[in-house]
C-alpha cells in the first residue's frame, strides 16, 4: 500500500471512530453490525480493522461462507462419491480438509481417491475429455458469485457431448438465506454490510427488501479503503437512524448487476423448492438446481446416494456462528476441541469461515 | 487431544506443507525415533564438528508441479535449495549429492534437460555433483518426477548462527522481495497469462555468504523463507521463546505481480515461499552494514529491514499499515485458493 493511500486510511478510520463512538454512547451498548459475506469477516480481520474498531463495534459474521452452509448430508454424500472407483472428483482447494460425519476428501484422496483441485471449473471439462472412463464430477458449491462459472462449464462439456461430466449442484442464494435470517429476528443488529462479489452479479437492488426490516445496510467493497468506506456509510445512517441500503461500492456494483452472468445463471438453472442450509435449516427458493434439459448432468442422476442421516456434531456452534448468534470466541470448542489442524466444522477450515478467520488473525 | 474430529490415519497432502502438521509429524515420529545431539539442533543444517573445523550437512526433496516454470525448473531448484540451507547456515557449499526417483513414462528429453539444468546450476557455483542415484517407480504420472540432494559444507569460522542468538532489539532483514516462487508457481497451475505471471525468484544464495562474512560475528542466524513463506520461517525462529518478531507490514518488500496473484488467489503472501532470499536477524548496529553489502548485489538490490525483536513469548506479529497489529500463525493446511 503506499503512502498516500496510508493518509486517507488513518483519516476515514478517525471518521469510522468518531461516528461509531457516538452511536455507542446513544445505545449505552456496542454496535452490532453483521457482515454477510466470509470474505468481509477474512478481510476485515486480516487488515487488522476488527480489533481497531472493537470497542466500539460487534462484528458479527453472517451466512455467506459458501462451505460453512453446505449442509452435512450434502458434504457426506460429495465424499462417498469420491470414494467410488470410477469417479473424479473435481473442486476447488477449500473443500479439502472440510470434515463430514466420517471422512474429509483429503483423507480420501491419500487413501486413492481420484480428487483434483481446480483454480477455474472449467478444469473439468478437460479432465472429462481426458479420462473417459471415470465420471468426473465438479462439486458445484458456492453463491451467485461461482454459479455463472459453473453455468459456463455446464455449456462448455454440453457442446462438447461429454457423457462422463456431472454436477453435484449445491449452489445457493444469499438474499433467501438474508431474509430467513431477518425474519427469524433473532439477532437484533443496528446494521448490515451486504455482500459485495455477490452485488456484483445480481445488483444492489437485489437487497432493497433489508429496508422492510428498518435495518440500514451498505454493499461495500474488500480492501481495506473499501471497508471503512462502507462502515462509514453504514454508521452514518445509523447516527441518523435512518434504514437504507446504500451501496458504497458503486465503482463495481450496479443497481441492475451483471446481465451476462445473470443470463448464464438463468440458462441453466432454475430454483429449487426447498434448499436445506447448515445451520439455517431448510429454506424456500434458495438453491439452484440443474434446468430440465441439463438435468442429466446432474450426478445424483446417475448414482443412487444413500448415506446415513447426520446429526450436528454435539457442541459445535457452527450454525449460531454463521447466524451472527454469537461471535467464534464464545463457541466452547473454539481453539478447544476444534483448531485449524483438527477441525470440528467448516467454518474453522473454510478460507472464508469466521471461526478459521478469528483462529488465523485475531486470537492472542 | 484425547478425542480427534478428522483423525488422520492416513498421511494427507497438508502433511508435506511445511506448516502445523508438519510439525506434528516431526514431533510425534521422527526427532523422538531418531533424536540425537546433531538432529537436535533442528537447524537448515546439521553442524558437525571434525578434526576442529565445523562441516554443515544438508538434505531436501523436491516435487514440484509443473516440472519447468517461469523463472526455473525442479533441477535448479534442487540444486539451489541444498545450497542455499548450506549458506544460510553460515556454510560454503563444498560437495552436492543428487539422488532421482524417475517416474515411470517420463519423456526422456524431460529429463535431459532437467539435468542440464542442475549441471549447469552446480558448474555455475563451481559446486561438484560428486554421487547420486537413480530409481524408476510408477510414480502415477510423467511428471512425477522425485529429486533428492545432499550437500555438504564449510562453516565458516566466524558464524555461530543459532535462533537462541536472538535478542530484544535486533532486527529482522530479507534479502529481497517475498512470496516470488510460491506466486510463480500458483500462476502456472491457475495458467495465468505470461505478462501476468510473477517469475520465480529460484536462485543460489552464495552472494549472502560471500558479502557477509567479514560480518558474521554480527548476525545471529539466517534462514531461507522456503515452503510456509516468512511467516512459518519467522514463527519457527521466535519459538525458541523468549522473544517476539514484530513486523512492519509496509517495509516487506513485495512485487505487485505477487500481490496480485496473492488477492487473487485469496491466500497471504506471508506463506508463499522464495526460493533465493535469505532472511536474517542482526544486531541493530550492524543492520546498516548488512544491508549496504546485500544491496551491493543484483540479488540483493531490495534487501530491507521488516521488523525487530522484542521481550516476549516467542510469537510474531504483523503491523498493518492502519496501525492494527495480528499475530501470524503456522497454517494448517497449504493455503488453497476459492476463485469467486
Amino acid at each position: 500500500m503506499d503512502r498516500i493511500d496510508d493518509g486517507l486510511l488513518k483519516a476515514l478510520l478517525r471518521k469510522v471512530d468518531s461516528l461509531g463512538q457516538r452511536a455507542q454512547e446513544q445505545k449505552r451498548r456496542k454496535v452490532k453490525i453483521m457482515e454477510v459475506c466470509g470474505t468481509h469477516t477474512v478481510s476485515f480481520a486480516r487488515s487488522g480493522i476488527t480489533s481497531l474498531v472493537g470497542s466500539y463495534l460487534d462484528l458479527r459474521s453472517g451466512p455467506g461462507c459458501p462451505v460453512c452452509v453446505t449442509h452435512q448430508q450434502d458434504l457426506d454424500r460429495m465424499f462417498a462419491l469420491a470414494k467410488l472407483k470410477d469417479t473424479l472428483i473435481v473442486t476447488f482447494g477449500d473443500m479439502l480438509r472440510v470434515p463430514g460425519t466420517f471422512t474429509t476428501l483429503e483423507t480420501e484422496k491419500a487413501r486413492g481417491a481420484k480428487v483434483h483441485i481446480c483454480y477455474s471449473p472449467l478444469e473439468a471439462v478437460d479432465l472429462a475429455a481426458q479420462n473417459p472412463s471415470y465420471n468426473v464430477i465438479l462439486l458445484s458449491i458456492g453463491f451467485e458469485t461461482t454459479a455463472p462459472t459453473i453455468a459456463a462449464t455446464l455449456l462448455q462439456a454440453a457442446e462438447a457431448g461429454l457423457s462422463n461430466f456431472y454436477l453435484y449442484p449445491a449452489l445457493k442464494m444469499v438474499p433467501p438465506a438474508l431474509l430467513a435470517l431477518l425474519q427469524d429476528g433473532g439477532c437484533d443488529l443496528d446494521g448490515l454490510i451486504l455482500p459485495g462479489h455477490v452485488s456484483t452479479v445480481l445488483g444492489s437492488e437485489a437487497f432493497h427488501f433489508v429496508g422492510r426490516f428498518g435495518i440500514p445496510a451498505v454493499v461495500a467493497g474488500f480492501e481495506p479503503l473499501e471497508l471503512l468506506m462502507g462502515l462509514y456509510v453504514l454508521l452514518r445512517m445509523i447516527n441518523e437512524e435512518r434504514a437504507a441500503v446504500e451501496n458504497a461500492y458503486s465503482h463495481v456494483v450496479r443497481a441492475k448487476g451483471n446481465l451476462s452472468a445473470q443470463r448464464l445463471i438463468n440458462l441453466c438453472f432454475e430454483e429449487e423448492p426447498v434448499t436445506h442450509w447448515r445451520g439455517l435449516g431448510p429454506i424456500p427458493s434458495s438453491g439452484y438446481r440443474l434446468a430440465e434439459r441439463y438435468a442429466a448432468f446432474d450426478v445424483r442422476t446417475r448414482y443412487e446416494l444413500h448415506t446415513p442421516p447426520v446429526e450436528a456434531r454435539p457442541r459445535c456452534r457452527c450454525g449460531d456462528i454463521i447466524t451472527g448468534k454469537i461471535s467464534p470466541f464464545e463457541c466452547p470448542l473454539f481453539n478447544k476441541g476444534c483448531t485449524p489442524s483438527d477441525p470440528a466444522g467448516p467454518c474453522m477450515v473454510s478460507s472464508e469461515g469466521a471461526c478459521s478467520a478469528y483462529y488465523q488473525y485475531m486470537l492472542r | 487431544m484425547s478425542t480427534s474430529n478428522t483423525r488422520q490415519e492416513v498421511i494427507v497432502s497438508s502433511h508435506g506443507d511445511g506448516g502445523l502438521l508438519t510439525h506434528e509429524l516431526l514431533q510425534r515420529i521422527f526427532f523422538p525415533a531418531f533424536s540425537n545431539q546433531w538432529l537436535d539442533q533442528a537447524g537448515d543444517a546439521a553442524v558437525l564438528t571434525l578434526d576442529n573445523q565445523r562441516l554443515a550437512m544438508t538434505t531436501d526433496s523436491f516435487v514440484v508441479s509443473p516440472l519447468f516454470f517461469p523463472g526455473g525448473d525442479i533441477g535448479k531448484l534442487a540444486v539451489c535449495g541444498t545450497v542455499n540451507d548450506l549458506i544460510v547456515s553460515g556454510a560454503q557449499p563444498l560437495w552436492l549429492s543428487a539422488a532421482f526417483i524417475l517416474p515411470e513414462g517420463m519423456p526422456r528429453r524431460m529429463l535431459e534437460a532437467v539435468v542440464q539444468s542442475m549441471a549447469d546450476t552446480a558448474r555455475g557455483l563451481r559446486l561438484p555433483i560428486i554421487t547420486g542415484d537413480t530409481k524408476v517407480a510408477d510414480n502415477g504420472g510423467p511428471e512425477n518426477l522425485f529429486i533428492s540432494t545432499t550437500g555438504i559444507g564449510l562453516v565458516h569460522t566466524g558464524a555461530d548462527l543459532h535462533p537462541g542468538n536472538i535478542e530484544p532489539s535486533d532486527v529482522v532483514i530479507v534479502s529481497g522481495t517475498i512470496g516470488d516462487h510460491g506466486a510463480a508457481i500458483l500462476s502456472a497451475r491457475l495458467g495465468l497469462a505470461p505478462q501476468d505471471s510473477p517469475t520465480s525468484d529460484c536462485a543460489p544464495l552464495n552472494f549472502v555468504f560471500t558479502k557477509l562474512q567479514p560480518l558474521f560475528p554480527e548476525i545471529k542466524v539466517m534462514r531461507d523463507p522456503t515452503r510456509g513463506g516468512i511467516a512459518t520461517t519467522l514463527i519457527e525462529l521466535a519459538s525458541s521463546g523468549k522473544v517476539d518478531l514484530v513486523l512492519e507490514e509496509s517495509s516487506i518488500p513485495i512485487k505487485p505481480k505477487v500481490k496480485a496473484v496473492a488477492d487473487l488467489l485469496g491466500v497471504d503472501p506471508y506463506y508463499l515461499a522464495s526460493e533465493g532470499k535469505a532472511l536474517l536477524v542482526v544486531k541493530q548496529e550492524a543492520a546498516d552494514a548488512v544491508l549496504r553489502l546485500l544491496r551491493e548485489h543484483p540479488q540483493g538490490e531490495e534487501s530491507a529491514v521488516i521488523g525487530v525483536a522484542e521481550p516476549g513469548k516467542g510469537n510474531v506479529y504483523l503491523r498493518t499499515s492502519l496501525g492494527g497489529t495480528r499475530q501470524l500463525r503456522m497454517l494448517a493446511g497449504t493455503p488453497l485458493p476459492r476463485i469467486c
